[in-house]
């Protein structure tokens, strides 16, 4: 556990940080504000109260790892970041502009606390496979965490390494698909259906657990179940909102890809703080 | 001549070696261990190989997240696979993050023979030579295939290794000095000169002797590192012989030839031919038929060489119009 904050403290937290994500999506001028928003509570959660890691010391072998596979999701990420203490806050300004050190996808190179680069969607979980593989070999214990998109179930290469982990029973793994139902052409069941998905997980030799994305108990219980689990690797599927918190984004998948302007950033700010 | 050893052979002898001496080598496959050879690797050191079933994008994204917890990982399967349908993983996942990563490719080019043109791969060294962080090496023969392996180990971020089927001959005795971003001077020659790779070296040589017959003196250079090239010794070449003939079982698109025409295009411009498969599919049949087909005999490469010197003495330059 990185801070023992209370129910109400993480509420707050992923409030601010809410806020400092719209924030630097406007300034930026592009990039993806419904995903950010979606799993910006699960990340809360898991940097706070579930992953072993040190900022002070970002490459330290024993840490836990993660790995962002819906990289474009990382202005949440870098958020959590900043705010554990990776880098200096005034940075997330800087996302997506020419020099900065936090780029319009995640790269490892450029991030401090970044532990692999990310962005081309389907790849993730591969990489967490491998992670949890190396940690085995060396018998270290470490935790993986991947999260994932539901659009993102879609790429085929999801199924490979989720029939590799199940075949080789990496219990050190916990992925988390971000369930918040739309991708950019409309809703996941339209675009192509990816139901039933925890049936899919199942079959392929997965522990399922499910809860409410956006509940913190929940995400922390639902973390909580998945180390517990011993002999399969645990998959969380997170029931979210994509946009969640901003009423006008919510559930909309026109903004998937889109950053809010000045005066949707004001009124969106209204509704969090009135929250 | 010397005993017959082909490359994938040599690259799994070099494995159950360096595994013996490297605790933080780790191996895996896609299901094609018995021929690219890592099943004596993986029989010696179970712990340390992964069998990755059939799934090569599974395999490359996974390579990295293991070389990401401080392994040095060679991953192997057919070459037109590693470099063809991973390609997006080995960029994104492997070569963007500079990961050590060690694609060593098995089975390229038409030496494959009968399976045909979907498993003979002429386009993995323009795919992999054009992603920045990765270096490309094409071993010609067993003494040059183990050094490539152990090169691969020591050279910190991603190395393509692209290996052979076929038996070939041992042309490099023990003991010679390779280097990534070096080549190996066969033959000394002031008319033209030959650089060729892989499984091209052994034609090439003949070469040299078909043209010597003719009177013509042929140099030769084992251009084994194709990225880094030897800048130095192809601008030599190009500067002493004012002529040059690239030799590679792959296409005449981005791979060696294409390596050498940018370099000299910029730095020394010299008449170049280059001989390789001219931008089709191959098809089955045994090697040396295809090779006859495809244009890629001693023959084909003496032929170009002749064409190289004739442009060089006919060549029209501005200056003379």
């Amino acid at each position: 556990m990185f801070r023992n904050l209370n129910e109400g403290q993480l509420r707050a937290k992923t409030k601010e940080l809410r806020t400092k994500i719209l924030k630097m999506l406007c300034e930026a001028g592009s990039g993806h504000s419904g995903g950010s928003l979606s799993s910006i509570d699960i990340l809360t959660v898991l940097y706070n109260k579930v992953m072993n890691h040190d900022p002070k010391n970002p490459k330290y072998p024993g840490r836990d790892r993660f790995v962002l596979s819906k990289g474009h999701v990382c202005p949440a990420l870098y958020v959590v970041l900043a705010d554990c203490g990776y880098f200096d806050e005034s940075h997330l300004m800087t996302l997506r502009k020419y020099g900065s050190i936090l780029q319009g996808h995640p790269y490892m190179h450029k991030t401090p606390g970044l532990d692999v680069s990310s962005g081309s969607l389907g790849q993730g979980l591969s990489v967490a496979v491998g992670m949890a593989l190396g940690a085995r070999m060396d018998k270290g214990n470490q935790r993986v965490y991947c999260l994932m998109g539901d659009g993102e179930q879609q790429e085929g290469q999801i199924w490979e390494a989720a029939m590799a982990a199940g075949h080789y029973k990496l219990d050190n793994l916990c992925g988390i698909v971000d369930q918040n139902r739309l991708q950019i052409d409309g809703f996941v069941k339209d675009v192509m259906n990816i139901e039933p998905l925890a049936d899919k997980w199942t079959a392929f030799n997965w522990n399922v657990i499910r809860c409410d994305g956006h509940d913190m108990s929940s995400i922390e219980n639902a973390f909580a179940q998945a180390a517990a689990f011993k002999g399969k690797p645990s998959v969380i599927i997170a029931d979210t909102v994509k946009g969640k918190g901003v009423s006008f984004m919510e559930n909309k998948c026109n903004w998937h890809g889109v950053a809010p302007n000045k005066e949707q950033l004001e009124t969106a700010m209204c509704e969090l703080e009135c929250d | 001549m010397a005993d017959m050893v082909a490359t994938r052979v040599a690259y799994g002898k070099a494995l159950e070696e360096l595994g013996g001496r490297y605790g933080d080598i780790v191996v895996m496959d896609a299901d094609l261990s018995k021929s690219t050879m890592t099943v004596g690797f993986a029989s010696k050191y179970p712990d340390r190989f992964v069998q990755m079933g059939i799934a090569e994008q599974d395999m490359m994204a996974t390579a990295a997240g293991i070389a990401t917890m401080g392994k040095k990982v060679f991953a192997s399967t057919f070459a037109v696979f590693a470099a063809g349908r991973a390609y997006d993983q080995v960029r994104n996942s492997i070569a963007y993050g500079c990961l050590n990563v060690k694609v060593c490719a098995t089975h390229a080019g038409l030496s494959v023979g009968e399976d045909g043109a979907s498993h003979q791969m002429l386009e993995d060294i323009a795919l992999m030579r054009v992603l920045p962080n990765m270096s490309v090496l094409c071993p010609a023969d067993a003494t040059s295939a183990g050094w490539a392996v152990e090169a691969a180990y020591g050279h910190d971020g991603p190395v393509y290794v692209r290996l052979g089927r076929a038996p070939v001959p041992v042309y490099h005795p023990e003991g010679t000095a390779f280097s990534i971003g070096g080549s190996v001077p066969m033959a000394k020659g002031g008319d033209v000169t030959i650089i060729a790779c892989g499984m091209m070296l052994g034609p090439a040589l003949e070469a040299v002797g078909l043209l010597a017959d003719q009177g013509i003196s042929a140099g030769l250079l084992d251009m084994y590192s194709i990225k880094p090239l030897d800048e130095g010794a192809v601008l030599k070449a190009a500067g002493s012989t004012g002529a040059v003939v690239t030799a590679e079982e792959h296409s005449v698109i981005g791979g060696l030839g294409g390596a050498v025409c940018e370099l000299l295009s910029g730095r020394l411009p010299v008449p170049v031919v280059r001989v390789g498969v001219d931008d089709v599919f191959g098809e089955s049949g045994k090697p040396a038929q295809l090779m006859v087909k495809y244009g890629l005999t001693a023959a084909d490469i003496a032929g170009a060489a002749l064409r190289a010197i004739g442009m060089k003495r006919d060549a029209i330059r501005p200056q003379e119009v």
